[in-house]
């Protein structure tokens, strides 16, 4: 009988819904014909909720986040929870997603491990050695400047690379890989680099020395810092710097759960519908740290918008403002003469359909009780 | 090695900085250097700086040595004697004048319990931590530090007797309280400023209570009895000015009655104030756009052919009138002269102000408010002994805000008005709340505060009891006669044809770009075109060229530049700053062309 109510609604009302319904029904017994009130209920209270036509739903948007960002503390830098990780949030963050900058200022990956490794503390160290960047300076025991045979001596510390779980053999070798223009040659663990071309002298020593300890012998590119967390009796590792492609390829990371705050990144690696996911869990991080309340809907509309095009676009002159048909609408947005101008190379025609231009020309807006407008055919007169 | 920096200036570099630093200000409490030298050494930076600059903030602070202030008793015995002076304790090393540099390096106590072996310094009092206005606010330890901030912003808007010899003053834009009282609490900073000889508010009788919503945020109910026996009335001054002017060839202002052939002369009615001299008499009442100083000037730009005509000749009207929205009567004329020797009229117009609806009153703990509605005295609710309360306040205003200071005020000031005395109520060192409970109660009131009250209205009693005491209430400079402005049609702007901003000349209120973004909001699209059609143009459109065609009104005709007579034209309806948007348009080299089309 339900079943039968269900399908007869199918496409009237979403699906979820009309579950809902069904297991509601189940704990409640209802008859056939108060069943039929709930579908038909619903089904008006459905519509109702509805956007109706006509609807300013950009500007409702804009104005729901631009009233209360205007009581958003312009404070940046918040500490969040024990594991000291420093996040851009607030406004400064707001306005990094919603203008699609390439890299945000603050990087964070949040890693999930795979079912053994995600509960014992033993593994940690190992994993995290294997994510975080690690480079020649923290695994060496002593580096100097030999002045006499002008080279740059070093000793790495096996001990440590052991406990980091890095094989000396590759270290020494990404070192030479890196430094071309270096001569390293091996004597009892203890390494002299000498610059190939002598004429340098010493200055060129201290860089050498320099460049040495900013070798990377291991980890993940660009990720400067790893730190475990317990959630929910899961350890999670918090990553300051982002590098998916890389992360995923560790065998212990549960690529299923770990992401990134990096819109970019998430819309190359995983797809415009992930990006458009992260831009609505961004968006309402930052709303709900900062004890605000904007309804869901609103970020999804500004996220949908963004994504539209199968790549990210910023709320920016460059971005979804550059797709607006009218002229008159982009030239009333940032840089009005280029647009204007670029309009009258091509012949451009402004049909005035939308809302900005008929503000300028003082004409009713197509929206609200401007959208509806009456016709009357004028028949001819019958005869009486 | 640590550098040396003398008023920021590099001059070496010293061993021992701590030790230097020592010795330095050492030789200062010994009288050898000089007492405005401040040295300071910041160890973040590892420097030592020497200040001898003047325009440094400095403050005074005894000095404490093994945990001992070197002020004693003695000390004060001898200054209450008057054996001793303050420059002699400054010599004789027991106090000092720190700048913000040299206190980074210290610890200062507040009051002498708090004392130990590390302390270098102890404050004189502990009110020394706050400022001269804010030093004003009577119990202030026991309110909220934001609101003290903003009880002492609030008390330099205060009208009151700014200056006693304000009647031979010529300020802009100043008032002066009628009757202005001494505060029943004080501080003793009201002593040290003489308080008494410049007060600046009035004891009012206050009740907490609601009053038909008529006070809610922040409203004030104000007594109108209160107001006819003279509560906050208050006189504003303001001064208008005219002076002679000098032009190239010899031309020169002049200040008269202007003959009717002057060019712009206003009609005869606007000078019947002005004497033969041109200038209004004292205690005239004028209202706005009354002539106050009669003033004609040359003609600007004599052109070769205007040197002949007759009209040219004649002079400009540029008298002073009062300005627009304001009236008053004319308090004093000065005739003098000014800088370049020229003859300058000076004229003082005052103008009574009984407090009205909106005009903002404050307590002086940061509670303000404006009047929301004045009752008359027979429907202010009473207590039992009959006091009937001169303002009533929200309570609503008191827990969010928690200004506990505005509530012991009331309890002091009744105490004091009972009593018949002023109530110390200096910071850290007040009459304590206790004592004056109990001293109200042996007055014969409820210790709390609070009275039995009737409603003035109906007569019935309330059922709870009602906090009513006295306070000191400032007037601030804040008046609605100032403020208030509406339009509805009025001068526009000559290049866009939109209303000319600003209130004194009469211009309209302007609906901004979030305005109009919320009539958009809420689909109000006619309500939105209306708001903005105050520039709104009727444009001869050509047909065949899209340009703006021409209009013969009289011959009802309509040709285009372009096209000929015989284009077709058809006329729309735009606002007059598109219609300038295509001009700029044209200028830019850009063609826009308008594509009519019937609209349904």
């Amino acid at each position: 009988m339900i079943d039968e109510l269900a399908k007869q609604y199918e496409g009237r009302i979403p699906a979820p819904l009309i579950e809902e319904v069904k297991k509601g029904a189940k704990e409640v017994k209802l008859s056939k014909a108060q069943l039929e009130t709930v579908f038909t209920r619903l089904e008006d209270k459905y519509k109702y909720a509805r956007i109706q036509p006509g609807e300013a739903i950009g500007i409702v948007t804009a104005e729901s986040f631009g009233e209360p960002g205007t009581q958003m503390t312009l404070r940046t830098f918040h500490f969040a929870g024990v594991a000291e990780v420093n996040v851009t949030l607030g406004l400064p963050r707001l306005i990094e997603i919603f203008d699609a900058r390439k890299e945000p200022s603050t990087p964070l990956m949040i890693i999930y491990l795979k079912k053994p490794y995600n509960k014992d503390e033993k593994y940690l160290e190992k994993i995290i050695a294997q994510i975080k960047e690690i480079r020649v300076q923290e695994v060496l025991s002593e580096i100097s400047i030999n002045l006499l045979k002008l080279h740059v001596e070093y000793v790495l510390n096996k001990k440590r690379m052991k406990e980091l779980g890095i094989n000396e053999e590759e270290a020494v070798k990404s070192i030479k890989d890196s430094l071309k223009t270096v001569e390293i040659t091996d004597k009892d663990s203890r390494y002299t680099a000498t610059p190939k071309n002598k004429e340098g002298g010493l200055p060129a020593l201290y860089t050498l020395k320099e460049k040495i300890k900013e070798v990377k012998v291991n980890g993940i590119d660009g990720i400067q810092d790893v730190i475990p967390k317990m959630e929910n009796n899961e350890i999670i590792l918090l990553a300051s710097g982002s590098n998916l492609k890389e992360t995923y390829k560790i065998a212990e990371v549960d690529y299923t759960k770990t992401i990134t705050n990096n819109i970019f990144e998430v819309a190359k690696n995983l797809g415009i519908e992930a990006a458009r996911q992260t831009i609505i869990a961004e968006a309402s991080k930052v709303i709900g740290e900062q004890g605000l309340d904007i309804d869901i809907r609103h970020i999804m509309f500004i996220s949908d918008l963004m994504t539209l095009r199968g790549e990210i676009k910023g709320i920016t002159r460059s971005g979804i403002t550059e797709e607006k048909e009218s002229v008159l609408a982009r030239a009333s947005f940032e840089t009005p003469i280029k647009h204007l101008i670029n309009a009258s190379l091509i012949g451009e025609v402004d049909m005035l359909n939308s809302v900005i231009e008929n503000v300028m020309i003082n004409q009713p807006i197509p929206l609200g009780t401007g959208l509806p407008s009456l016709v009357t055919k004028l028949g001819k007169e019958t005869k009486k | 090695m640590t550098d040396v920096y003398l008023d920021e200036k590099y001059i070496g570099t010293i061993e021992h900085p701590k030790e230097f630093v020592k010795s330095f200000i050492e030789e200062r409490r010994k009288q050898k250097l000089h007492a405005t030298l401040n040295i300071s050494y910041e160890s973040e930076f590892d420097e030592v700086s020497i200040f001898t600059a003047t325009g440094r903030v400095r403050r005074p602070l005894i000095i404490v040595e093994n945990g001992k202030a070197l002020l004693t008793e003695e000390h004060l015995k001898k200054l209450t004697s008057n054996d001793m002076r303050w420059q002699d304790l400054l010599e004789q090393g027991v106090i000092e004048y720190l700048d913000a540099n040299e206190e980074e390096n210290t610890l200062v106590a507040l009051t002498e319990k708090d004392l130990t072996k590390e302390h270098t310094h102890m404050e004189i009092d502990a009110v020394t931590i706050l400022g001269l206005i804010t030093s004003l606010v009577p119990y202030a330890n026991f309110g909220q530090s934001s609101r003290l901030n903003r009880g002492s912003k609030t008390q330099k808007q205060a009208l009151g007797l700014y200056a006693s010899n304000y009647l031979l003053r010529m300020d802009t834009d100043i008032s002066i309280l009628q009757y202005p009282q001494k505060p029943i609490v004080k501080t003793f900073m009201h002593d040290i400023s003489k308080y008494d000889k410049h007060p600046s508010g009035q004891n009012v009788t206050i009740a907490l209570l609601s009053y038909d919503g008529y006070n809610m945020q922040d409203a004030l109910i104000v007594n109108e009895g209160s107001i006819q026996r003279g509560l906050a009335r208050s006189f504003y001054f303001r001064p208008y000015n005219a002076d002679e002017l000098r032009y190239q060839g010899g031309l020169i202002d002049e200040i008269g009655v202007p003959d009717k052939e002057v060019k712009s002369y206003r009609s005869e009615e606007d000078y019947r104030f002005l004497e033969d001299d041109g200038i209004v008499f004292p205690e005239a009442k004028v209202h706005e756009d009354d002539v106050l100083i009669g003033k004609t000037s040359p003609p600007r730009f004599l052109g070769e052919m205007e040197e002949f005509s007759i009209a040219a000749n004649t002079r400009r009207e540029s008298s002073i009138a009062v300005k627009h929205g304001e009236h008053g009567v004319v308090d004093m004329v000065v005739l003098t002269e000014n800088d370049e020797g020229n003859k300058l009229i000076q004229i003082r117009l005052r103008d009574l102000r009984i407090p009205e609806p909106g005009d903002k009153f404050a307590s002086r703990y940061g509670q303000k408010g404006v009047i929301g509605r004045i009752v008359p005295q027979v429907d202010m609710p009473f207590t039992a002994s009959g006091i009937v309360p001169d303002i009533i306040f929200s309570p609503h205003s008191i827990p969010s805000r928690m200004t506990i200071s505005h509530l012991i005020e009331v309890i002091g000031g009744k105490v004091g008005a009972l009593g018949g005395r002023q109530i110390d109520g200096t910071t850290f060192s007040a009459e304590s709340e206790k004592d004056l409970r109990i001293e109200l109660l042996q007055l014969g009131f409820r210790e709390n505060g609070t009275e039995r009250m009737y409603n003035g209205i109906t007569g019935e009693e309330f059922k709870t009891n009602i906090f009513v005491g006295n306070m000191y209430y400032l007037k601030l400079k804040h008046m609605v006669a100032n403020k208030m402005h509406a339009r509805a049609s009025g001068k526009i702007q000559l290049l866009t044809r939109q209303p000319i901003e600003g209130r004194s000349a009469g211009g309209g209120l302007r609906l901004g770009e979030m305005e109009k973004d919320c009539l958009v909001a809420h689909g109000a699209s006619l309500l939105l075109k209306e708001r903005f059609d105050s520039d709104k143009t009727i444009l001869h459109i050509c047909e065949s060229c899209g340009m703006v065609a021409i209009f013969d009104w009289l011959k009802k005709r309509a040709s285009c530049p372009k096209c000929g007579a015989n284009a077709e034209v058809n006329s729309v309806e735009m606002s007059y700053a598109f219609k300038l948007l295509l001009d700029e348009l044209k200028s830019l080299n850009i063609y826009p062309k308008i594509n009519l089309k019937n609209k349904y």
